[in-house]
């Protein structure tokens, strides 16, 4: 889960990291009113889940209170990367005498937190591992210690020659260490952490990625989910306990787990079709499940055939076929459904489809290769 | 012979009260797994009825089920909040093979359990994962053995239901399994293809690896050099998620590390560059493994 820049500074200030003062719009007025009472130049932002806010415009310095209304008026309601500005951070701008980058991510590779720093920071990390990669150090924390407090003063040296900044910044590390833990992030960066001409070392920009593993143990963060920064059918997916991503084409899929989901929308693309959606019912799939997936399917207009892929492990072949008899009742579906059912409990499966005057075969395939056909030939038919 | 469970696997079944663990308990008597206790906190001392005759008894804990019943080998079912926990209970009872079933558990929460396995000597596969089947000898997991067939070929994969259907285009096409091992797709786990791969290599009975990748992390590329330096055996693969839509499933900063992107591309590039033959659709596989052998 994605959570906004406001949110991820308020987890940092939790902690005791220095983050300057900030407070959110959702009006031109409350962005006047805000600037007004911090008064001088202020910063006003979109906060929407995407980089490169700076560059769509979404980013901008305002010398008074008014100018800052006209900004927000600008940015409010405005598309970054296919998301709407609903919310905007309003802050005072900060003279800044140099700006580093402090992040930690887990890594795949060391299955460790990994700490990355590097004084090329206000700019993307990528960009900078990928032209500079010696400009950023790394260490991977071992999580039966947690970063102890030498490792911290030793990535805080990589950064800053001055000690009090040195010291300064190797407590950000470990509150940042901490609200990376307490969050239960995936991915905590300070881009940039600033030194101010007066010598002070503060957070100016925050981002965290939260592992939706740990959404069930940490409420406070789940509240901080922002369903209006995510397509409409992303949440209800969710909500239905559904992995659904959204695509182009119009050959609508149903699949239990991600790989067998990635495979078809691949095989539909190698026998010359579009997949208009990635949709994983995971596993120990309950017949409601299969009726709110192809309730989500079935919105999109686009979609001229549905095709399902089902091999079943955990998930039982039998529950899925009685979530699509279950769905043809409930609800009114004008496009051909295309059935595969392979594994746990088949038979009963097969049976359960026969009955309801539908058919399916075992073959990924056939039913790849027959939901193509029905796309490019018949457009929207009866089943 | 196999790698990691045969015929003297030993299971004790954390969580075999529960809907999916009582659910696959069953399925793996039925199998001919040898299912030996079963652990279920509070429920110590009660019976677990297996299919027919076949029964195991429940202990409160893992450590009192291998001391009593001589399991080596334990596989866990229980909920994502308390799988942790159950995977180090494991790792600490003397068991040598831990096989870790559950979707859901936190990432944070496996860098330590990592950590505490590998201190404790012990082999983790999973979480996330759907376990693994040395066909006509044993089964540990979730995956459906009727699908098997005992044979010659190595199969192992980062996915599930995709490790399911690759399994069972070779099995229709007479290509038997000597293990099958689905690894899981979880960024910190326990056993990686590296670890497979090795094990398939000195396995005297293997005779050629499936490996099966998707789009995501550097692993398959590690896999692959490790093939060309260290493998005397054919090995062909499948790369998922060629059409998926571009940081929509990783993390930003996931790939800053490695210095790579883990996209399909690369990942097919990587394979044929260290000479594993790629399919491009699941049902090449057989043609590609036929060939090969």
């Amino acid at each position: 889960m994605n959570i906004h820049e406001y949110q991820a500074r308020d987890i940092l200030r939790e902690h005791g990291v220095p983050v300057p003062p900030g407070g959110v719009a959702t009006t031109p007025e409350e962005a006047e009113k805000l600037a007004r009472e911090f008064g001088g130049q202020v910063v006003v932002k979109a906060q929407v889940h995407a980089g490169g806010r700076g560059k769509a415009g979404g980013v901008k310095l305002a010398a008074d209170a008014a100018e800052a209304k006209a900004h927000a008026g600008r940015i409010l309601g405005m598309e970054i990367k296919g998301l709407t500005v609903h919310q905007l951070l309003v802050a005072p701008a900060e003279d800044i005498a140099s700006e580093a980058y402090v992040g930690i991510v887990l890594d795949r590779n060391s299955k460790r937190a990994v700490f990355m720093v590097s004084r090329e920071g206000g700019v993307d990390i990528e960009e900078v591992a990928a032209t500079n990669p010696d400009a950023i150090r790394k260490l991977a924390v071992d999580p039966r210690y947690g970063l102890l407090p030498f490792e911290a003063y030793t990535l805080a040296t990589a950064l800053y020659d001055d000690t009090a900044q040195q010291r300064a910044a190797a407590k950000i590390m470990r509150q940042l260490y901490a609200a990376f833990m307490a969050a239960g992030a995936s991915l905590a960066e300070i881009n940039p952490l600033v030194t101010t001409p007066a010598g002070e070392v503060k957070a100016l920009d925050a981002k965290f990625n939260i592992d939706d593993n740990e959404l069930f143990r940490r409420p406070a963060i789940e509240a901080m989910r922002d369903t209006s920064a995510e397509p409409e059918v992303e949440t209800a997916a969710r909500d239905a306990g559904l992995t659904f991503i959204k695509l182009d084409g119009d050959i609508g899929n149903i699949v239990n787990g991600a790989g067998l989901a990635m495979a078809t929308m691949d095989l539909i693309k190698y026998y010359g079709g579009e997949p208009a959606n990635f949709l994983d019912i995971g596993g120990s799939s309950n017949p409601e499940k299969v009726v709110n997936a192809l309730r989500i399917i079935t919105s999109d207009p686009n979609v001229k055939v549905i095709c399902f892929n089902i091999f079943g492990g955990i998930t039982r072949c039998d529950d899925v076929a009685n979530g699509i008899v279950e769905a043809t009742r409930r609800i009114d579906i004008d496009v051909p459904l295309i059935i595969r059912l392979t594994g746990t409990n088949e038979e009963e499966a097969l049976r359960i489809l026969d009955e309801a005057g539908l058919s399916a075969t075992t073959s990924m395939d056939e039913v790849v290769q027959q939901a193509v056909e029905r796309a490019r030939g018949n457009g929207k038919g009866s089943n | 012979m196999a790698i990691f469970i045969d015929r003297e696997t030993r299971l004790v079944v954390q969580g075999i009260t529960g809907r999916d663990g009582a659910f696959h308990a069953r399925q793996m008597m039925e199998y001919g797994t040898q299912v030996v206790a079963g652990v279920t906190p509070g429920k110590g001392g009660q019976t677990f009825d297996g299919p027919g005759d076949a029964a195991a008894p429940i202990f409160d804990t893992v450590e009192r089920a291998v001391r009593e019943t001589g399991a080596n080998t334990a596989v866990i079912y229980v909920p994502p909040a308390f799988a942790a926990d159950a995977i180090m209970e494991a790792a600490a009872s003397g068991v040598a093979l831990v096989v870790a079933i559950t979707e859901g558990v936190p990432v944070l929460d496996m860098t330590r359990v990592l950590a505490f396995v590998r201190d404790h000597g012990v082999r983790l596969l999973g979480p996330n994962c759907p376990g693994l089947i040395s066909p006509g000898k044993s089964k540990v997991g979730i995956l459906p053995g009727q699908i098997t067939q005992e044979g010659k070929i190595g199969v192992v994969s980062r996915s599930g239901t995709l490790t399911y259907e690759m399994v069972y285009q070779l099995t229709n096409a007479d290509i038997g399994q000597s293990t099958c091992v689905g690894i899981g797709g979880d960024p910190v786990n326990g056993t990686n293809f590296i670890d497979c791969l090795e094990a398939f290599e000195a396995d005297p009975e293997t005779e050629g690896v499936v490996m099966i990748g998707e789009i995501g992390g550097t692993d398959e590329q590690e896999a692959a050099a490790y093939v060309k330096q260290h493998m005397s055996k054919p090995v062909v693969g499948f790369i998922a998620g060629q059409t998926a839509p571009p940081g929509r499933r990783m993390g930003h900063a996931g790939a800053i590390i490695s210095g790579s992107a883990g996209t399909a591309e690369e990942k097919i590039q990587a394979f044929e560059d260290n000479g594993i033959g790629v399919a491009r659709k699941p049902s090449d596989i057989v043609a590609l493994m036929q060939a090969a052998l």
